[in-house]
């Protein structure tokens, strides 16, 4: 039995070490908000936070993240207002959708780090979150807009999972 | 009387001064002792092992075709992006060094390589210390010929801050060790990780000594 930290729930589950983070998230919790891509770590888009950093959940052993702290898109925030949700939700950043829950785990984890990145901050911190789409002109401008709500209190809306600042 | 007195006081200050100045030149010289020790050197022997420049070079000839491999020289670029592939072709993703070279916001090295290889081709190769050297300590060996590469590992301000027993030490690192548990598809280094140790040593045990070129 391996006990997970999952969006502030702890959980129970029976299963191989060796599974990955990603189908335990899915196939045992349910939370299908995290998506699988490509399985090899290329794309980003099963990216869920693990001690407050962005990995690659779908070969991310579950044995890793065993009484880690692991935040999915469904915890980021407490109502979906996390600033990079609200700038995505702003300028419509998604086309099929896919990939955007990787995309906005990353850009939080980005704005934690720096909050006013460069263009090129953003290039270096986004690059491994590929889309299909290739909606990453609105990427990088709905960052920039999540950057000016960030300094924002009020409009902050984070819940403590996404500020974490334990280092794995 | 007085003038005699005079004269005692001035003669017993620098009496003292000297004392001073003894004591602190003798500090001087064990700091620079310590110093000394805390650099790379090189004894006439070393466990047991005499000087030998030849042999030396030699043996460094054969540390330089693992060092130069794309196993290690992949995380040791001339630039800030790590290399990939036996192609050395840079990573994909866009990733870079980073200040402590473990990657930079939500590209860090854990974030995908993991503590251990990932099954299947074209996976992340894994290790629980995965990154390149720090952006103040770049200990490049991309480009760089056998001598340069050979002095760089010698000096103790380019090579980590790394003494000689340290040096030798670092063979055993497992992040130098991973070059020969890289995952399916990754042509492992020239020789055996023991052979890479014996050549390691050898160079450094007989005077860590670099080629001419």
């Amino acid at each position: 039995m391996i006990s997970l930290n999952v969006n502030q729930k702890t959980y129970q589950v029976d299963v191989d070490p060796n599974m990955p983070l990603l189908w335990v998230i899915r196939d045992i919790i349910g939370l299908t908000g995290t998506k699988y891509g490509c399985g090899v770590a290329q794309c980003g888009a099963c990216t869920v936070h693990l001690n407050g950093e962005a990995v690659r959940s779908c070969v991310t052993k579950v044995s890793r993240a065993e009484g880690q702290k692991i935040v999915t898109i469904e915890g980021l925030s407490a109502n979906n207002d996390h600033p990079v949700q609200r700038a995505w939700q702003e300028i419509d950043v998604p086309q099929c959708g896919y990939c955007h829950s990787g995309q906005i785990m990353s850009a939080a984890v980005l704005l934690r780090e720096n909050p006013n990145p460069t263009d090129q901050d953003i290039d270096e911190a986004m690059s491994g979150n590929i889309c299909r789409c290739g909606t990453y002109l609105r990427i990088r401008k709905a960052i920039h807009i999540a950057a000016e709500m960030q300094k924002t209190k009020s409009n902050t809306g984070q819940t403590k999972n996404s500020v974490s600042p334990v280092k794995i | 009387m007085k003038l005699h007195s005079e004269i005692k006081s001035h003669n017993y200050l620098p009496g003292k001064t000297m004392i001073v100045l003894t004591l602190v030149f003798s500090m001087i010289a064990l700091t620079s002792s310590m110093k000394y020790k805390s650099d790379f050197h090189m004894s006439d022997t070393a466990d047991g092992v005499k000087k030998d420049s030849i042999e030396s070079v030699k043996a460094f000839m054969k540390v330089y075709e693992v060092l130069m491999s794309p196993r290690c020289m992949n995380c040791h670029p001339a630039g800030d992006a790590p290399l990939q592939g036996d192609d050395n072709h840079v990573h994909t993703m866009n990733v870079v060094r980073g200040p402590d070279g473990t990657g930079l916001y939500a590209a860090k090295c854990s974030n995908c390589h993991q503590p251990t290889n990932v099954p299947g081709l074209h996976t992340p190769p894994g290790n629980p210390k995965w990154q390149l050297p720090p952006a103040n300590m770049k200990m490049v060996f991309q480009g760089k010929s056998p001598r340069q590469l050979a002095l760089q590992i010698m000096n103790y301000n380019l090579n980590g801050h790394r003494n000689k027993a340290q040096l030798l030490e670092h063979s055993k690192d497992t992040l130098v060790k991973v070059a020969w548990n890289m995952g399916e598809g990754r042509t492992p280094p020239p020789m055996s990780y023991s052979a890479f140790v014996n050549v390691w040593n050898e160079w450094i045990n007989k005077g860590g000594y670099a080629p001419k070129q």
